[in-house]
């Protein structure tokens, strides 16, 4: 194994929008302080479904140029929006000598379909005795040339390098939730073993997408009910509501954080990924090995989790019953599904609950519960350390530790 | 105990042990090396779907793999499934649903492709209109799961995770063209941490379909020097007028030389160096004066570090298109000055077509093969030379030469630049 010394991983910048709101503080208000918090929903637009829909935002703020926005679909526009929020927030924002050497790596999807093409195709199609031809034709006449340039998965980094000038490195990596778990765990890992000094992380959803919905469709996915909070929706077989969200961090070594004067919101500590054919209690498994691996680093007594559970059943049963036999380990487990507040955002659902682990880690608190029912209890006092799930809607089950950044000299004045 | 072999940083030495490929050359390394070296061109006209109405007709598929129902995603799999077969065999790790170490995949984007789409549009029909809400209540309500999972980003890695035994959660990953050099990269990155002592890094590409086809046509991409088929990828000539979409998969199974070592396995070549560099100018069109992949080629000269006039070939991304040959040729000349001239760079895909996703593994697979051999696979169809970029460029037949460190290149759409350095196991 590497002898070298490890560098501690920092969070050194969050950009979160969602349906919450723009940025730490939005979320903050919304989630913690005050009243029960309420997701905000729209029920109407793609009904029987409901999304959790992004907020209003002025893209124009972080894409100054019109070129560009043209060019992106709302996907992409999103992603490098919320790219551009978190490298602000880190101070980067504009320090070429900084984005030149950033490295960065992607959760990403494919970019909107053309649904007028798309209807034209399907609605002319079976009339032809020519099929193969009327498909040729419809599609060469009616997409936009440049259309294929919105729709590829690494074209959303290729925004992020072109609107903010990030380019010491750009990956993509695709896979559902996993790529954003594992987006976080290679440049953790990088970062650790010195293989990268400074790496921009997340992903981005835009769920306000009759294509996305089929998709997940396809698969009988989605909760087509009235809204309830994510753990309620278990007696009724499950189901997921999608929410817009683009969450995006700036990862950056200790070192390299102090030298410029940078300070933290957390310390990411430990990023876990693992698979299984989702035999039934084989992700729980996983997720009991991953507790494993952290040994020594978990204390019993309360314990803050981020649940990123979709609402797929049985898969959000049993990270339920996961997180119950940690009770029985000891731990005073206080969950926050936040799907239920966010909406699931598939590869933008890890980077999201790692920005708000990492904003309850500067802040010195949790978030009050989300849900009137009694899945979730009140945590008191500071968390200092903030568990972090994604299991995938599918497969992959992820895990991340966030610690405070106990010294103030070095921690984010929230 | 013997001394750990170690790079000049202190870095464990990465190796590889195992190659597997399949392309429109054929199946295996011997087909493929046979027909690479011979000039013998995969490109063919498309049989697979109606070229009617199309401007570009011809592609390098591979047509000869039973896949039911044909989708972009399934051909990937099964191709990869062929391509990491022969790696792990040759290689004599682990067994054969049992891979001792992590999986980076380069794998296309999926789409739900039209049979699909087109299936549960003629179940919802009932009439009226077919609106987007009726579409999914019927995906919804039909058996379509496979179908889900089967367009699912995650899938093909999920698949061959489950096939051949591979440990944690596997990486799928794009960087466009470079995306199989990305996955090196990512294998090579992991045994230099000490994470693992091992890995299996892919690349698979099996998206020629209509839609995919018009993406690109549409983008002026390809070439539509359609007759014949075999003269329409001319890297590096001043006709050049595009690239051809092709098919394939390469596996290469990597280890630390020291794990490589202990097991008595036969190495074939050190992953020497990687470098990278996102290009921050245009979706389409690379920094006009070559910085980004300057930057790249340099990034991994000085990882591997080895100086220009050390590379005793280049395998180029070269991939017919105007702008591509144009940069590369830039970057290139700017990076070994004088010594381009005398140092012989081929494109594979003259002969492959452009492997896409796959690319970059496919052409690290040559690259050690021609290592291995001695002999450089030429550039096919140069029979007007460029003038603007004077490169030994192999024309048109084999070259058999000692070949020590090979510097492959790799550019994204989108702006992604990988370069590797290869070479021989150490002496």
């Amino acid at each position: 194994m590497d002898d070298r010394h490890e560098e501690e991983v920092w969070i050194t910048g969050i950009g979160l929008v969602s349906s919450l709101g723009e940025g730490c503080e939005a979320h903050w208000q919304h989630l913690a302080n005050g009243a029960d918090p309420e997701p905000v929903i729209d029920t109407e637009r793609f009904a029987p479904y409901t999304v959790h829909p992004l907020v209003e935002v002025d893209f124009s703020t972080q894409i100054p140029k019109r070129g560009d926005l043209r060019q992106m679909g709302p996907w992409q526009r999103l992603g490098t929006y919320a790219a551009g929020l978190a490298l602000s927030d880190a101070g980067i924002a504009g320090d070429q000598a900084l984005l030149d050497r950033m490295d960065m790596i992607i959760a990403a999807d494919g970019g909107e379909r053309d649904m007028e093409v798309d209807g034209a195709v399907l609605e002319g199609i079976g009339k032809r005795n020519d099929p193969d031809a009327f498909l040729n034709e419809t599609l060469s006449t009616g997409l936009r040339p440049t259309l294929f340039l919105s729709q590829l998965p690494n074209l959303m980094s290729g925004n992020i390098s072109i609107v903010h000038k990030v380019s010491g490195s750009s990956r993509t990596f695709m896979g559902e939730e996993m790529a954003g778990v594992s987006a976080a765990q290679i440049a953790a890992r990088k970062i650790r073993h010195g293989q990268s000094e400074l790496c921009l992380i997340g992903g981005a959803y835009n769920a306000e997408r009759d294509d996305m919905q089929f998709v997940f469709e396809l698969g009988s996915y989605l909760w087509p009910g009235a809204f309830k909070p994510l753990w309620e929706r278990e007696g009724e077989g499950g189901g997921i509501v999608t929410g817009s969200v683009g969450a995006f961090l700036v990862l950056e070594a200790k070192h390299h954080a102090m030298a410029r004067g940078a300070r933290a919101y957390a310390r990411l500590s430990e990023v876990l990924a693992d698979r299984c054919n989702r035999a039934p209690g084989a992700a729980r498994k996983n997720a009991e090995k991953q507790i494993d691996a952290l040994n020594g680093r978990l204390e019993p007594g309360p314990l803050a989790v981020l649940s990123g559970a979709s609402g797929a059943e049985p898969e959000t049963g049993e990270e339920r019953a996961f997180l119950n036999g940690l009770i029985e380990k000891g731990f005073d487990v206080s969950a926050r599904a936040f799907g239920t507040m966010l909406g699931h955002s598939v590869e933008a659902q890890f980077p999201a609950g790692l920005a708000l682990a990492a904003i309850a880690a500067a802040k010195g608190g949790f978030f009050r519960p989300f849900g009137p029912g009694d899945a979730e209890t009140p945590f008191a006092g500071d968390p200092e350390r903030i568990l972090v799930t994604s299991w995938g809607h599918w497969r992959g089950e992820g895990m991340a530790l966030v610690e405070s950044v106990q010294s103030t000299e070095e921690r984010v004045r929230p | 105990m013997v001394q750990a072999m170690r790079d000049w940083t202190g870095r464990p030495v990465v190796v590889v042990t195992g190659i597997g490929i399949v392309t429109s050359l054929g199946r295996g390394m011997a087909d493929n090396w046979n027909n690479l070296t011979a000039g013998a061109s995969g490109i063919h006209e498309i049989r697979r779907f109606s070229t009617e109405g199309l401007s570009t007709k011809i592609a390098g598929t591979i047509d000869d793999f039973e896949v039911d129902p044909i989708s972009a995603p399934g051909l990937a799999r099964a191709f990869a499934v062929e391509s990491v077969s022969e790696a792990i065999a040759q290689a004599g790790i682990g067994s054969s649903s049992s891979f001792p170490g992590p999986l980076f995949l380069a794998t296309p984007p999926a789409e739900v492709e039209w049979p699909a789409r087109i299936g549960v549009y003629e179940c919802a029909r009932n009439g009226a209109p077919v609106t987007q809400a009726a579409l999914k209540q019927t995906a919804r309500e039909g058996d379509y799961a496979e179908e889900h999972a089967l367009f699912l980003f995650g899938q093909v890695g999920e698949y061959l995770a489950d096939r051949f035994g591979t440990q944690g959660q596997p990486v799928s990953l794009s960087t466009a063209c470079a995306s199989g050099a990305t996955a090196i990269q990512l294998g090579v990155e992991a045994i230099r941490r000490g994470e693992t002592d091992a890995a299996l890094c892919v690349g698979t590409d099996g998206s020629v379909h209509a839609e995919s086809l018009i993406r690109f046509s549409l983008l002026s991409a390809l070439s539509t020097r359609n007759t014949p088929p075999h003269e329409a990828s001319r890297p590096f000539s001043k006709d050049r007028d595009g690239f051809v979409m092709a098919e394939g998969s390469a596996a290469l199974v990597l280890e630390s030389y020291d794990a490589a070592k202990a097991r008595g396995a036969r190495i074939l070549g050190v992953v020497r160096g990687c470098g990278e560099r996102a290009d921050d100018f245009h979706r389409t069109r690379s920094t006009p004066d070559g910085k980004p992949v300057i930057g790249a080629i340099r990034n991994a000269l000085a990882d591997a570090d080895v100086a220009p006039d050390q590379i005793d070939y280049i395998n180029a991304h070269g991939t017919s298109t105007p702008e591509n040959d144009k940069i590369e040729y830039l970057s290139l000349s700017t990076v070994f000055g004088d010594e381009l001239a005398t140092t012989p760079i081929s494109s594979n895909k003259s002969i492959v077509g452009h492997t896409l996703t796959a690319a970059g593994a496919v052409e690290a697979a040559f690259s050690l093969m021609t290592i291995g051999t001695g002999t450089i696979p030429p550039t096919i169809n140069y029979r007007t030379p460029d003038p603007e970029m004077p490169l030994d460029v192999v024309p048109n037949a084999k070259r058999d030469c000692t070949v020590a460190t090979v510097l492959s290149n790799s550019f994204g759409f989108g702006g992604q630049n990988v370069c590797l350095v290869l070479s021989a196991e150490p002496a």
